[in-house]
């Protein structure tokens, strides 16, 4: 990705980054990523603010919606310098990766003018309410109900969802509901836009593996959603919903690359540092990692490149399953390069930084599919093997 | 950086393997081990003779088609996927490059033009090291008008099919290349464990060559011959991917038909996962081979040297992986001589050591990043 406009690109927003992730905001550096999402969430709802000022939230979307069309190769190069500054944990991701495109593919035009602008401003956040306790892996399983007030039209939800990440810190929620009395699996479902600050409508967090607490249970007790914020028909929500999801497995991977180099780097840094950088298992293991990286830095490069023969098409379903496997080991060879340090909390952020990726990482082969899904959809749909039955308990 | 193939490319790719797919058959393959020369000679005269697959890589000056890495790259996995028992990355992925790096301008037109007409060479270096030129088995010295040069390379691939043999070789303290005269030396075909790659022994006890004999420049190291090193690992590399996508056609073919408690295996959960992963890695190994492939004149040497040596260890491992995996999901029957697994099993074990073990290619990565002086 180096051409003339994309190095210019490049440099504008190396320049813009390095002029205003400082001063106040100096300390949002690194925080706020997967699993530290609830890292100083005020001060990150300021920067989405900053960014939005110099249009840098949603540069992907177009104009008319307050983006700025950039193509695929502008977005990663955006992706990338922002995390290369170490730019903080997008507040505003859930909005502007997955509800954005996807009011645009399907939404009204009202539900494009009430909705969008408050993305792209950053003055709107979003979380995401598909998981329910008998909905995980199978999501399918959605038991949250949802009923037609014959007055209005408005819908009545109640039912929970559960690890709704930033729940406790967004304005809006979307939600997956069975509105089909009697309907099962992924017939009969609805997909509401909620507002979060109304009666009928409580959020607990629930404490993680690293202490914070980033995810939430969701109860809804007759909670309202107007029928005006409907994506698609009603009982087609599961189609919305899938779309929805396809836009996540996109760009934004390039720049967590470049975070997973800087957290590698870190790595080899104390290593070289602490002598661990002499043990012939950990230098095996540390090459490795770079290899693993680099893999899948040319694996993305060929997922985005979006092929017109879809002939790549098999191969990027492994896509998920490799970062998060890949990830979650970069976790572990992180302590054992600590060695007796990753033991004791200490003042040094780095090791701070090494110790909540080890815990962190846990989750990234568990949440968007877990590994154990992923190898079935692989199997499945890449190498055409037969399809998991399904049992009749509930 | 474009990762996409163009439609080049593609045919390149999709006549190749249309090919071999005819005339690489499991029994065509087996004829080739049972006779145990490890060549299949019908099918180089084809491939190099008539369809000029070793002048793609050879610029045009030289005879050649001028074209890149890619299609080096996709020739070779075309090859490995039908276990082909070619001199082809004999004579593309080490002999021509190496030629390309160091030769002297009447080495390179005569050569590389021998090459490009469909002449199989081979390079005699130390063949199980990350850098083969750093353990030379042979010396050299001027005597009258040429030289006389001494020693022995244990293996050398495809020696016997060669027309033209490669022998770096210790001259006044740095290093010279000779291409031997037929017939020069002598050269023993080793009975190999894969049967599907010819290995030889050549020792040169003492012999004297003409000064024409000589065909490097005027001296060189092992930097000016990396090109030809790092394009020797990653020919090897796509190869393996190569027959690690054989291996795996093999295999989901097999448990696809097998019925065991009513079912096919591969309807089995533990076996869709263990199918999936290998396809996880596969990818891997391919994109890396593919990117490093790409950017093969672009990137820096040291770079490089780093991306390839990544490469050579994930394909290594890979194939490793999907032949014995192949073995174990076949069953009794994967232990037959009947059945295909166990042909790309000893591809898998004779590969994985060439240029370099895994942990020798991690070694090279680790040096790198973490400074080379640090693990003593
Ligand atoms: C940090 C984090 C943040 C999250 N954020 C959100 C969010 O914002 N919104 C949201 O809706 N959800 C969120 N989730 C939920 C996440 O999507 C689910 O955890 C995930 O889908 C798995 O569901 P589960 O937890 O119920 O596990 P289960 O489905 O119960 O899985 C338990 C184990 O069984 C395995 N398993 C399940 N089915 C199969 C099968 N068919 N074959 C083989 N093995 C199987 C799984 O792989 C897993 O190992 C988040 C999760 C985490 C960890």
């Amino acid at each position: 990705m180096s051409d003339q406009t994309t190095d210019e690109l490049r440099a504008e927003i190396r320049d813009w980054m390095a002029s205003n992730l400082t001063g106040r905001f100096e300390v949002l550096r690194h925080r706020g990523n997967a699993g530290d999402g609830d890292a100083l969430p005020d001060l990150r709802k300021e920067w989405e603010r900053v960014l939005a000022g110099s249009r840098w939230t949603c540069p992907g979307w177009p104009h008319e919606w307050g983006g700025r069309g950039l193509s695929v190769a502008e977005q990663i190069v955006f992706q990338e310098e922002y995390s290369r500054a170490g730019g903080p944990g997008r507040m505003g991701h859930i909005g502007e990766g997955l509800v954005g495109p996807t009011l645009i593919a399907f939404g009204t035009q009202e539900q494009k003018e009430r909705f969008l602008p408050g993305i792209c401003s950053g003055t709107e956040f979003w979380c995401q309410g598909y998981s329910e306790p008998s909905a995980g892996s199978d999501l399918g399983n959605i038991r949250t109900r949802a009923r037609q007030d014959p007055a209005t039209g408005d819908w009545l939800v109640s039912g929970q969802k559960v690890w709704t990440s930033l729940a406790h810190l967004s304005d809006w929620i979307f939600v997956l509901a069975r509105c089909e009395e009697g309907s099962v699996g992924r017939n009969g479902l609805i997909f509401l836009l909620m507002q979060l600050d109304q009666p009928g409508i409580e959020v607990q967090p629930i404490r993680q593996i690293g202490g914070g607490a980033e995810f939430n249970s969701v109860f809804f007790d007759g909670a309202r959603a107007s029928a005006a914020n409907v994506v698609g028909k009603p009982g087609e929500g599961w189609k919305v919903a899938m779309a929805l999801l396809s836009f996540e497995r996109g760009i934004s991977t390039l720049g967590q690359q470049m975070g997973f180099a800087q957290e590698l780097e870190l790595v080899c840094e104390i290593a070289r540092e602490n002598g661990a950088a002499k043990r012939p298992d950990l230098r095996q293991r540390i090459a490795r990692a770079w290899t693993g990286l680099r893999a899948m830095r040319y694996l993305a490069m060929r997922v985005l490149s979006d092929d017109p023969s879809g002939e790549t098409m098999r191969e990027t379903l492994g896509y998920k399953y490799h970062w998060s496997n890949w990830h979650r080991d970069l976790g572990k060879l992180a302590m054992d390069v600590l060695g007796r340090d990753a033991n004791v909390i200490s003042d040094d952020p780095r090791h701070e930084r090494l110790r909540q990726l080890f815990l962190f990482s846990r989750s990234d082969t568990i949440y968007g599919g877990s590994n154990e899904i992923q190898l079935n959809i692989i199997a499945e749909q890449g190498l055409g093997m037969p399809r998991e039955p399904r049992g009749s308990l509930f | 950086m474009d990762l996409v193939l163009s439609d080049d490319q593609k045919m390149i790719r999709e006549e190749a393997t249309r090919l071999l797919a005819e005339r690489s058959t499991s029994e065509r393959v087996r004829e080739v081990v049972e006779a145990a020369q490890g060549v299949d000679a019908e099918l180089w005269a084809t491939i190099a003779g008539e369809l000029g697959w070793c002048a793609m890589a050879i610029p045009e000056a030289f005879g050649g088609l001028g074209l890149g890495m890619t299609e080096q790259v996709l020739l070779m996995e075309a090859v490995g996927r039908r276990l082909a028992a070619l001199p082809l990355w004999s004579t593309s992925c080490m002999a021509a490059p190496l030629i390309a790096a160091v030769g002297g301008d009447t080495a390179k037109a005569e050569l590389l033009g021998r090459i490009a007409g469909g002449e199989a060479a081979t390079v005699a270096w130390d063949i199980f090291a990350v850098d083969p030129l750093a353990h030379i088995g042979f010396d050299a010295r001027a005597s009258g008008d040429g030289y006389v040069i001494e020693g022995r390379a244990a293996q050398v691939s495809d020696l016997l099919a060669a027309a033209i043999v490669l022998v770096p070789a210790q001259l006044d303290g740095g290093l010279a290349l000779f291409a031997l005269p037929a017939g020069t030396g002598n050269s023993a075909l080793l009975p190999t464990l894969d049967g599907t790659r010819q290995i030889g022994e050549l020792t040169l006890d003492p012999v004297a060559l003409p000064a024409s004999a000589r065909v490097d420049a005027a001296g060189f190291d092992a930097a000016d011959a990396d090109a030809a090193i790092a394009s020797a690992m990653l020919g090897l590399a796509a190869e393996q991917i190569g027959a690690a996508c054989g291996v795996m056609d093999v295999t989901l073919d097999y448990i696809a038909s097998r019925v065991q408690f009513g079912r096919t295996i591969a309807s089995f959960q533990a076996i869709k996962h263990r199918c999936a992963r290998l396809e996880v890695d596969f990818s891997e190994a391919r994109s890396l081979v593919y990117g490093a492939a790409a950017g093969f004149d672009a990137t820096s040497p040291a770079e490089r040297g780093m991306e390839i040596a990544a490469a050579r260890a994930l394909a290594g491992d890979l194939l490793y992986r999907a032949s014995e995996e192949a073995i174990q999901l076949h069953g009794g029957v994967g232990f037959t001589w009947e059945y295909d697994p166990h042909l790309y099993f000893k591809r898998a074990q004779a590969a994985s050591c060439l240029l370099g073990a895994t942990h020798a290619h991690l070694g090279l990565i680790a040096d790198a990043l973490l400074g080379a002086e640090e693990a003593r």
